[in-house]
């Protein structure tokens, strides 16, 4: 397997300057509530968001910059019991725009 | 938007293949329809494969080969069981798929559902882009009796709503009609468009003028996890991506990036990609849960479509058809009410689920019903286990090296049973047959 994964790859942020997007700014439809200490399943989504959204501050608690959100909704369900996650769809017209799908 | 007074026949939530499918229908009978979606443009959201299934485009439009934007026609079919330096594959390629009318072509969602939205127009309903809806309106008893939106104005009314808001589901959800969607019964997937000459598609896949070819793969690909990769030939582009459950995804380190990665740069992919420009990056989620994951389809004013549905039959891939059709299946049973002047009452609706029963989507759904718990529950066999033996048998047989071909048979039964019980493997292979029944 190691030189399948050593072989050069593209980071997911060089990948998403491909995408085009209308992003609403000032209104993140992804916001992570308050907390102390990350549950596993909020902690999973740093490496589980297809478009890199999540990661972890100093003080370890998990944030999401939803810009580059592709809107799949991942993260939506795999904290659906921990509620950890506000999650909306952008507003009628922002965010993801898709040129072939 | 308080300029629709009067209430709509129906309004549809969503401009995918189900809410497309469901406005045609609808409009092209009279009805008076009103259509909602979130994106710019219809298919502005959605991402698919993408094979695109005719027959049941073709009982909606049945012209649809004149003018929808369609790719390539696929004459060629390859599945692929892949270890991480080899696959072993069985192709199919029939100079009969060359046909008048052909059965599958590959397409770009962007590009096809802004066409079929065209279509929806064209007869006779109204589309509203750029708006999502937030909310069910309902009346005291519990009937849905319109939708609320993100635009400023009062609720629009109708006799009846079809939510075909996709796998996410969150009106259904909001409104409590549903569940939450489980993060065992959807698979995530990311795909890339991959642009080449179409000179080059076609000698590097063998192909002339608009045939097309399509590979599916599975095995170690996918680490473990359930799931399966894809690569798809278009006009100028290929389609490649790779999708795995949710729960399996949330339980390794592995990001979907780096699992697509890997899958690019496999010695069997990466020569068909070679010198290919990248122009798009996708997600999306993929309803896989099968028949038993199907949430409640009908109630007093409601009634859900596609993907909302869980209508995926995940074993061929194919769910736009699906859509299409449960889209027009649930249109016919309004035009039907509305015609005989019946109330949308939760009864009356459930005629759907009734008219579904006769169609393949439940007959499909319901063959495979056990396939999605086997295939998790083994998923270490299926996906790692099995793939290997399978690629260390063929390297045995095929390389020539002196040694006798009894041993060769010997050695490769030798590998299965002691890699995987005898009553490992039969086990498997009794459930895998009893399941595909
Ligand atoms: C990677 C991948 C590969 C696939 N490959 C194939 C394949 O090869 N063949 C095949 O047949 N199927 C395939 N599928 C499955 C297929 O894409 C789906 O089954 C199909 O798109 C379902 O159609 P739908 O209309 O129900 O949902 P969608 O296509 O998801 O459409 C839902 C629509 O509703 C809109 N919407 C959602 N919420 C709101 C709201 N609140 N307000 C307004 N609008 C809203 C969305 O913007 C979207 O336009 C694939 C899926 C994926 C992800
Ligand atoms: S919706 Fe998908 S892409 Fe957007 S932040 Fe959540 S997991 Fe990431």
């Amino acid at each position: 397997m190691s030189d399948v994964m050593a072989a050069p790859r593209a980071k997911v942020e060089e990948k998403l300057f491909q995408n085009r997007y209308l992003v609403d700014a000032g209104r993140p439809h992804i916001k992570v509530k308050p907390h102390t200490t990350p549950s596993a399943s909020l902690m999973a989504m740093i490496t589980l968001c297809p478009a890199g959204c999540y990661s972890k501050t100093e003080n370890g608690q998990v944030e999401v910059a939803a810009d580059g959100c592709l809107e799949c909704g991942t993260c939506r369900i795999v904290t659906r019991k921990t509620g950890e996650v506000e999650w909306n769809y952008p507003r009628g017209g922002f965010g993801v725009l898709y040129k072939f799908g | 938007m308080g300029e629709f007074s009067k209430p709509f026949d129906a309004i549809v939530v969503g401009a995918g293949p189900s809410g497309n499918a469901a406005a045609y229908v609808m409009a092209k009978e009279g009805l008076n329809v009103l259509q909602i979606e979130r994106g710019e443009y219809a298919g502005s959201k959605n991402v698919q494969g993408a094979i695109l299934y005719a027959d049941a485009l073709e009982k909606i439009i049945p012209e649809f080969r004149d003018e929808a934007p369609l790719e390539r026609h696929v004459i060629e079919q390859r599945m692929w069981t892949m270890d991480d330096k080899s696959h072993t594959g069985m192709h199919y390629r029939s100079d009969d798929f060359n046909e008048e009318k052909p059965n599958r072509y590959t397409i770009l969602r962007a590009q096809f559902d802004k066409w079929f939205s065209s279509k929806v127009k064209e007869a006779g309903a109204l589309v509203l882009y750029e708006t999502t809806v937030t909310e069910l309106v309902k009346d005291l008893s519990g009937k849905v009796i319109g939708v609320r939106t993100d635009r400023q104005g009062a609720p629009i009314m109708a006799n009846v709503v079809v939510l075909a808001e996709g796998v996410n589901g969150l009106v259904g959800q909001r409104s409590g009609l549903r569940n939450e969607v489980s993060p065992d019964t959807v698979a995530l997937a990311v795909k890339e468009m991959h642009f080449l000459p179409r000179e080059t598609i076609e000698a590097r896949f063998n192909l002339s003028g608009n045939e097309g070819v399509v590979i599916e793969a599975m095995g170690t690909i996918t680490k473990g996890m359930t799931g399966t990769g894809f690569l798809y030939t278009n006009e100028e582009s290929i389609s490649v991506g790779i999708g795995c459950i949710v729960s399996d995804f949330a339980e390794t380190d592995v990001t979907p990036n780096e699992l697509l990665e890997a899958f690019k740069n496999h010695p069997s992919i990466k020569p068909l990609l070679a010198d290919s420009e990248c122009k798009e990056y996708a997600a999306h989620l993929i309803p896989e849960g099968g028949y038993k994951a199907i949430p409640q389809l009908t109630g007093a004013g409601w009634i859900v479509v596609g993907d909302a549905g869980q209508f995926v039959n995940a074993v061929h891939r194919e769910g736009s058809n699906l859509a299409m059709t449960t889209g027009r299946v649930a249109a016919e049973t309004v035009v039907s009410l509305t015609r005989k002047r019946e109330e949308m009452t939760a009864a009356n609706l459930a005629e759907y689920e009734k008219r579904l029963g006769q169609t393949f989507v439940m007959k499909d759904l319901k063959k495979y019903k056990g396939i999605p718990d086997l295939l998790h529950r083994n998923k270490g066999n299926f996906f790692g286990t099995y793939p290997k033996l399978i690629s260390a048998a063929m390297q045995t047989w095929f390389r020539v090296d002196g040694i006798d071909k009894i041993s060769k048979e010997k050695a490769i039964i030798r590998n299965f049973r002691e890699t995987r019980t005898l009553w490992g493997m039969m086990g498997d292979a009794f459930r895998l047959v009893r399941a595909w029944r």
